[in-house]
């Protein structure tokens, strides 16, 4: 990157806001993921003016720019594939407005997302979409990933609960879309934008919906001595139209590894446990409680244990969502798996994935979004060994080919970014690339913005039109 | 030979004499706001869609998708309209995983038919849009109208999970999947809800399907003043009822539900000649549920001092909903020139609702409200004759409705207004400050501006 980019960067945003030495970029070429990918430069800008006047800047020197929140994604969409420069989000994290009457809320993309709850929660409200790393995943990349979480069963994932963005485009164009209510006249913008990871704008401000808390919350904990009738158990439930708040299933294997760390109150010596949630007013959380109870008996549950209380309710969710840090006491790093499958397979997908894991060596955990299908797998790895990396992301390719032959699709809240780039053609003709391309193109001809994501560099899509150093797809891999 | 009959003849050789309608008496009954088709196709297969769209793009012609043609009223007229392309002849459910929730089925499909086969399994879908009996699913997604259950199950966006559809270069494409939960690549099928055809002909929709409830409730209220039938209103919704429809209606709105009742010979729960407000609530689901909405109703609306009102009979709450499921198909047509709009505001005041009401009395007509979901409101001004100086006063009172509504920073659309109207100014209200994303979107879609061209918000 040139000095002189940096001059002007430093000049426009202050030399507290601008990083370039080495030493300082180390850190913002990880993210969550297995990816690599390290910018030339990271600016932290404050303002929407000042995102748009970098931008401008980076344009008037054709270097490529990606948009980062906290650097938990785990695709690698906040990372510099091809190097150039990252503005990083953190630093634009203010809540602008609370509307307790209509229920939303204006924020900027820094705001991590737990905070939009916290602040909200006195008038029993809060921001549904819980991703894991809700205490420290931000706004902007959540709606950049359109990310999910575990109670995203019932409630949706992020872009239902969007009404509005504020945006820079690649020319440093601020633009708005949606409207504070939802609704707003012609194409559903917004729909489009939630979930473009960043290859068509770089979102300034978020408009959030608020949900309503829940009269009754019921949390129920279905402990199983075999993996086979959990699956069913979750299966049986969603044939009977039962929709929880959530349905998470953790195996035996990785179980134990949490309640070492934890103490959630996970039994050791299960095959696996189902968390499983009821919201809504009492007699139709009770009624679900009771009906559920029912499924997981029938499908040889040891024992189906209800949450006395608030404190033992947040202790299995605590076993829950600190589940990747306890495997960090496993090995050096692990790599979490995304792919979606259709409900009714679970039971041959949970098989399959032993099958590979056997395969290639692996212990491969399973913690998951079991209700909606969504798959993660985790591959424990050191990554010193070049070859357990390489073994361990052939294998998650295996995986994620297996859930698309299975009727489901490459990611359910992951994200394509670097990581599925190449796995695009499994689910998508030449046509649907062709069709998203000249979207991307519509909005980023020159491939600007978050170049080398999403799309598969085979297809041309990946094309780098401007100056960087680059990468071809997977070559970190 | 003609231009028009070069293009029949050109269509028969695509699809064979049988499936292309030429003859005037019919291609009338598909005009667009008067303009008429130079013919009709009846393609079966998506694999003929493609060959279709594909002679229209090299040629330079214009078509628009129909299913049943019941809302081809919506929008503006069409710039140009060479071929219609009746999709009526894909019917087929590609895929139903009853045990999955999940569904694959195609455009041409009526609601009324799918409802038979998911209600085997004990589910539906909750698309329950206005002139449902004739309705096509496709037809539903593309022109966006409302479903009457979106307080529960929210619009059709976040149960609709994947499209397939043919593009404007006339290539099949798809996007999203089968699946409930899925980030893979750009959400593209989420710009085809509501887009009126304008960027692909859609050839099939994918769904999450919902458990048939159990047990249905209905609840009716009336009130006297505006404030106090809307304080009602918020009360529920603040109480975080589950409710599956809540309406309300203003004097106006229920002496023309009362008549269509009564045209149906029903038993009227509505008291029409007391001038009264009504809110309307139905919920659904297990016995003990519907027990307990029934009850936190009856308490509240003898808390907020409800002059009449109480839980409705089964079948006198089912008549009722499907009348007012059906309000936006009536209202069209209960006067000689009706101008019916689509206001969506942030939050609606009972200073709101009384304004939309004067700039219809000051011009001396009649209006019809119905508050629905997320602070939607449907409101018709009824003029009594077809009159230059109906259209007059209707006009003037589009204009202030726009300026209102823009001023608290909602959307107005004119979902329905006569033709002449229509000539007069844009039903879609002036262009929006993202309107050039959104012709960026058309273009990447539709190149050559071959969809239903001219009707869509700004001319797209």
């Amino acid at each position: 990157m040139t000095s002189s980019l940096v001059q002007e960067l430093t000049s426009l945003l202050g030399a507290s806001n601008v990083l370039h030495q080495p030493e300082d970029l180390i850190l913002y070429e990880y993210d969550g993921s297995v990816e690599k990918g390290r910018p030339d430069t990271v600016v932290f800008p404050r303002t929407t003016e000042e995102v748009s006047s970098t931008i401008r800047l980076a344009a008037k020197h054709q270097i490529p720019i990606v948009g980062r929140g906290a650097g938990t994604g785990l695709s690698g969409g906040a990372l510099a594939r091809t190097g150039g420069l990252m503005i990083v989000f953190a630093r634009m994290n203010r809540i602008l407005e609370i509307d307790i009457a209509n229920r939303s809320a204006v924020v900027q993309p820094g705001v991590v997302n737990l905070d939009i709850t916290r602040a909200v929660e006195h008038a029993g409200l809060y921001f549904a979409p819980d991703p894991s790393s809700q205490k420290s995943c931000t706004i902007g990349g959540n709606v950049a990933e359109n990310a999910g979480g575990p109670h995203t069963l019932a409630n949706g994932v992020t872009v239902n609960h969007i009404t509005a963005l504020e945006m820079v485009m690649p020319d440093g164009e601020i633009v708005r879309i949606g409207s504070k209510q939802g609704d707003s006249t012609g194409y559903d913008l917004c729909g489009l934008f939630v979930g473009s990871e960043g290859t068509l704008s770089l979102v300034t401000e978020i408009t959030v919906k608020l949900t309503r808390k829940a009269e009754a919350i019921k949390t129920l904990l279905a402990i199983f001595d075999r993996v086979d009738d959990a699956s069913h158990t979750v299966v049986d439930i969603t044939a009977r139209g039962i929709t929880p708040a959530a349905c998470e299933m953790v195996d035996g294997w990785t179980l134990r590894t949490i309640e070492d760390y934890i103490h959630a109150g996970f039994p050791r010596d299960s095959a696996a446990i189902l968390l499983i949630e009821l919201e809504g007013l009492t007699e139709a959380a009770e009624g679900q409680a009771v009906a559920i109870e029912d499924v997981c008996k029938l499908h040889h549950a040891r024992e189906v244990r209800v949450a006395k209380d608030a404190k033992e309710r947040e202790l299995l969710w605590k076993g829950r969502k600190n589940a990747f840090g306890a495997l960090g006491r496993l090995a050096p790093s692990n790599y979490v798996l995304d792919g979606v499958i259709p409900r009714s397979k679970l039971p041959i997908a949970l098989q399959r994935i032993q099958e590979i894991g056997e395969k290639y060596g692996f212990s491969i955990g399973n913690i998951f979004h079991a209700g909606d299908g969504n798959l993660h797998p985790i591959v424990l790895y050191d990554p010193r060994d070049e070859t357990a990396l390489k073994k361990a992301i052939t294998a998650s390719e295996e995986i994620i080919r297996y859930c698309v032959e299975l009727g489901g699709a490459l990611t359910g809240e992951h994200g394509i970014g670097m990581e599925k780039s190449e796995l695009m053609p499994l689910l998508f003709s030449d046509a649907d690339l062709d069709l998203m391309k000249r979207v991307h193109d519509a909005f980023n001809p020159d491939s600007s913005l978050n170049p080398g994501k999403i799309f598969p560099a085979n297809k041309g899509c990946g094309e780098i039109r401007i100056k960087g150093t680059h990468l071809s797809a997977g070559s970190s891999k | 030979m003609s231009a028009t009959t070069s293009i029949g003849v050109r269509l028969e050789n695509l699809l064979g004499t049988s499936r292309v309608i030429l003859h005037d008496e019919e291609l009338r009954e598909y005009a667009v706001d008067g303009v008429m088709p130079g013919a009709i196709v009846q393609p079966t297969s998506a694999a003929e869609i493609v060959e279709l769209v594909r002679f229209a793009a090299s040629d330079g012609l214009s078509l628009i998708a129909t299913g049943s043609r019941s809302k081809m009223d919506f929008g503006m007229p069409p710039a140009r309209y060479d071929f219609a392309v009746d999709l009526r002849g894909l019917q087929q459910i590609a895929h139903y995983d009853a045990g999955d929730m999940t569904l694959s089925v195609d455009a041409g499909m009526p609601l009324r038919v799918l409802e038979k086969v998911l209600s085997e399994k004990q589910q539906f879908l909750p698309l329950a849009v206005p002139c449902y009996e004739t309705s096509t699913v496709g037809g539903a997604v593309a022109s966006g109208i409302d479903s009457v259950l979106r307080q529960q199950y929210g619009s059709v966006r976040d149960y609709l999970i994947g499209a397939e559809f043919i593009d404007g270069k006339g290539a099949f494409c798809k996007s999203g999947g089968r699946v409930v939960k899925n980030v893979s690549g750009y959400d593209l099928h989420k710009l085809l809800v509501g887009s009126l055809g304008t960027l692909g002909i859609i050839t099939r929709l994918n769904f999450r399907t919902f458990p048939l409830p159990q047990v249905f409730g209905g609840f009716l209220a009336g009130f006297a003043e505006p404030r106090e039938a809307l304080v009602f209103r918020y009360s529920l919704e603040n109480k975080g009822l589950p409710l599956a429809n809540l309406e309300l209606l203003n004097p106006e709105a229920v002496i023309l539900t009362h008549r269509f009742l009564e045209k149906e010979s029903q038993a009227l729960p509505l008291d029409d000649e007391q001038g009264h407000w009504h809110v309307y609530a139905s919920y659904e689901g297990s016995e003990a549920l519907v027990q307990r909405i029934s009850r936190e109703l009856e308490e509240l609306a003898r808390e907020k001092d409800a002059i009449q009102g109480g839980e409705l009979f089964s079948a006198v709450d089912a008549h009722l909903g499907g009348v007012l499921r059906e309000a936006f198909d009536w209202l069209r047509w209960c006067a000689p020139s009706v101008a019916l709009f689509r206001i969506s505001l942030p939050q609606v005041s009972s200073a709101d609702i009384s304004r939309l009401q004067e700039i219809a009395a000051a011009a001396g007509l009649r209006s019809a409200l119905f508050m629905r979901a997320a602070c939607t409101i449907y409101f018709a001004v009824l003029a009594e004759q077809e009159h230059l100086s109906s259209i007059d006063a209707l006009s003037k009172i589009a204009e202030e409705v726009f300026t209102i509504v823009d001023a608290k920073q909602g959307s107005a659309i004119l979902l329905h207004a006569p033709q002449t109207l229509k000539q007069r100014m844009n039903v879609w209200g002036a262009r929006r400050l993202d309107f050039p994303m959104m012709e960026r979107v058309k273009c990447a879609f539709d190149p050559k501006n071959i969809f239903s061209p001219g009707r869509f918000v700004g001319g797209l």
